[in-house]
């Protein structure tokens, strides 16, 4: 469990990127992070696992404060999937670069090649093990970098705007594996301000603005209020936009689902009909 | 990273920013040469509070004494070694006899390490002023007015401008690489050496991937296609710029003369030790 105790951060330079942010992630929840830029987002999911300490208040991670554990400690425990896959990505194999946090985490060679091997299987890249993963194409990069952080089986994973620069077919695998994860009982965290992404995945939102959050709810109750997504400078998914804009019909205006959207004007049409 | 802060330009309205690059850069070039000239710890104490009016009047009092700190960890490593070496082999010092056997001798090592690091100082110090209160275009300006080839401004500024967005992308991979478990600080120091290999090769990577791009977009923007260049701002050089570089003339002039024909007194000689 993540727990965050009125944390304020401020960087070196003296910008204040967090203040006041109280907030608890249960053990195997799925949570979205969403906001414009500079909301404070990643500032805030960088305490999760130590890299950076809070200025005032506290974050406990599993019952122990991320001021008394080292990142090497936190990161155990907590994976973190940067944005751009090339600011990891160094080996001359992918598989050697799966490798590399599970050496740096002290596991025995024989476990080391299991675990390459399940993750290399995992996110699908078991045909490039011996390829530079500088030869690989963007999406293929994001898996392994994903892979490379799975690899040591952290209890929570966090993940920085995964579906940047990810075509549509990537990202609704990506999707699908963001749910098989949590599935399995992994706290999922996505930093993202993809609307569409997180009303398709339908986690538990935390709305952030100028190093705060505006409100937490699930994300067909953040979505589909207006007010609170121009708030945070982001607009509502497109199916709710069309919901939203057709106030005389007397539609729910609560829908991100495209199938519920699609049942829902099925209905109308019949009994228009 | 903190000392690349100390060199990135601040826009801060001030008589030091409004100076000519060119007059600036050489005062600096004095500076340089002056702490090159003089070697007594003595000489080099005046020189460093040389720069320190500057600093005060840009108003970039905060962001200077970064580059100083971030300055430190090199300080250390010149004095160390200067030490280290003048007491191993002291005959390469001034005003030792082989073998030391007095406590002044040690004082005479100690002073000329001191006075090796405090040079590093000055010239930090200086070069963190130019840097600081000098924009990348200006200087740039200031290069192509001295009738350097433009391709060589070109590239100059470019790079100039690059090093702080480099330092932020260091950073970044550094995270990226502590949260797979990397610990920069672990192991002596050959490993320490090794464990920098995971940030230099996504950071070199990535700074010729950057250069490419920014090949393409100049030469798509048709960079080179004109042979005369003109440019919306000259610099003319105003009343505070011939104070400055008559005062720069006088100060070099003083330390030749100081050099050739004042014998600077040691601070051990000075003091008895």
């Amino acid at each position: 469990m993540i727990e965050v105790k009125d944390l304020y951060f401020t960087y070196p330079a003296g910008v204040e990127a967090l203040r006041g942010i109280t907030l608890t992630i249960d053990d195997g929840e799925f949570l979205a992070i969403m906001g414009q830029n500079g909301a404070g987002k990643t500032t805030l999911v960088k305490q999760f696992n130590g890299l950076l300490k809070p200025t005032k208040g506290e974050v406990v991670v599993d019952g122990v404060s991320t001021r008394e554990m080292s990142v090497a400690q936190l990161a155990r425990k907590v994976g973190f999937v940067f944005q751009n896959p090339d600011h990891q990505l160094f080996c001359e194999t992918v598989e050697e670069e799966i490798a590399f946090a599970l050496r740096n985490f002290g596991f025995e060679e024989n476990a080391i090649k299991k675990r390459v091997d399940w993750a290399l299987n995992l996110l699908d890249v078991m045909q490039y093990r011996k390829t530079s993963p500088f030869m690989l194409s963007g999406g293929e990069r994001k898996r392994v970098a994903l892979a490379s952080v799975l690899a040591w089986d952290p209890h929570v994973v966090i993940l920085d705007e995964p579906t940047i620069g990810q075509d549509h077919q990537q990202k609704e695998k990506l999707r699908q594996f963001i749910v098989q994860l949590n599935a399995q009982k992994k706290t999922v965290v996505v930093v993202t301000h993809d609307v569409e992404f997180v009303a398709e995945c339908n986690p538990r939102v935390v709305l952030m603005s100028g190093g705060k959050i505006v409100a937490e709810g699930l994300a067909e109750e953040i979505l589909t209020n207006p007010k609170l997504v121009a708030q945070a400078s982001i607009v509502p998914p497109q199916i709710t936009q069309i919901f939203l804009g057709l106030p005389d019909f007397g539609l729910p205006t609560n829908v991100i689902d495209v199938h519920e959207a699609r049942r829902i004007l099925l209905d109308l049409l019949e009994g228009s009909s | 990273m903190s000392m690349f802060e100390g060199f990135r330009f601040r826009r801060v309205s001030s008589s030091i920013h409004r100076l000519d690059p060119r007059v600036k850069f050489f005062f600096v070039c004095v500076l340089f040469v002056m702490a090159i000239l003089f070697n007594k710890l003595l000489a080099i104490i005046v020189l460093f509070f040389v720069p320190l009016p500057f600093v005060l009047i840009a108003g970039v009092k905060r962001e200077w004494l970064r580059s100083m700190r971030g300055a430190t960890f090199f300080a250390i490593f010149i004095f160390v070694v200067n030490f280290v070496f003048g007491y191993f082999y002291p005959g390469t010092i001034q005003g030792i006899s082989p073998p030391i056997d007095t406590l002044s001798e040690y004082f005479i090592i100690l002073e000329k390490s001191l006075a090796l690091t405090l040079r590093f100082f000055v010239l930090v110090a200086s070069f963190s002023v130019f840097f600081l209160t000098t924009s990348p275009d200006h200087l740039g300006l200031a290069l192509e007015q001295s009738h350097v080839p433009y391709e060589f401004c070109f590239a100059f500024t470019t790079a100039v401008r690059f090093v702080p967005v480099l330092a932020d992308e260091a950073q970044t991979i550094m995270d990226a690489q502590k949260a797979r478990g990397l610990e920069l600080e672990r192991g002596n120091f050959l490993k320490r050496v090794r464990n920098y290999i995971p940030i230099l090769i996504p950071l070199i990577v990535g700074a010729i991937r950057r250069s490419l791009e920014l090949a393409e977009a100049m030469e798509s923007r048709a960079w080179g296609a004109s042979e005369k260049r003109t440019n919306l701002y000259v610099l003319k050089l105003k009343k505070g710029d011939y104070i400055l570089a008559f005062g720069s003339v006088l100060m070099l002039i003083f330390a030749v003369y100081v050099w050739l024909s004042v014998p600077i007194p040691s601070l051990t000689a000075l003091l008895r030790l």
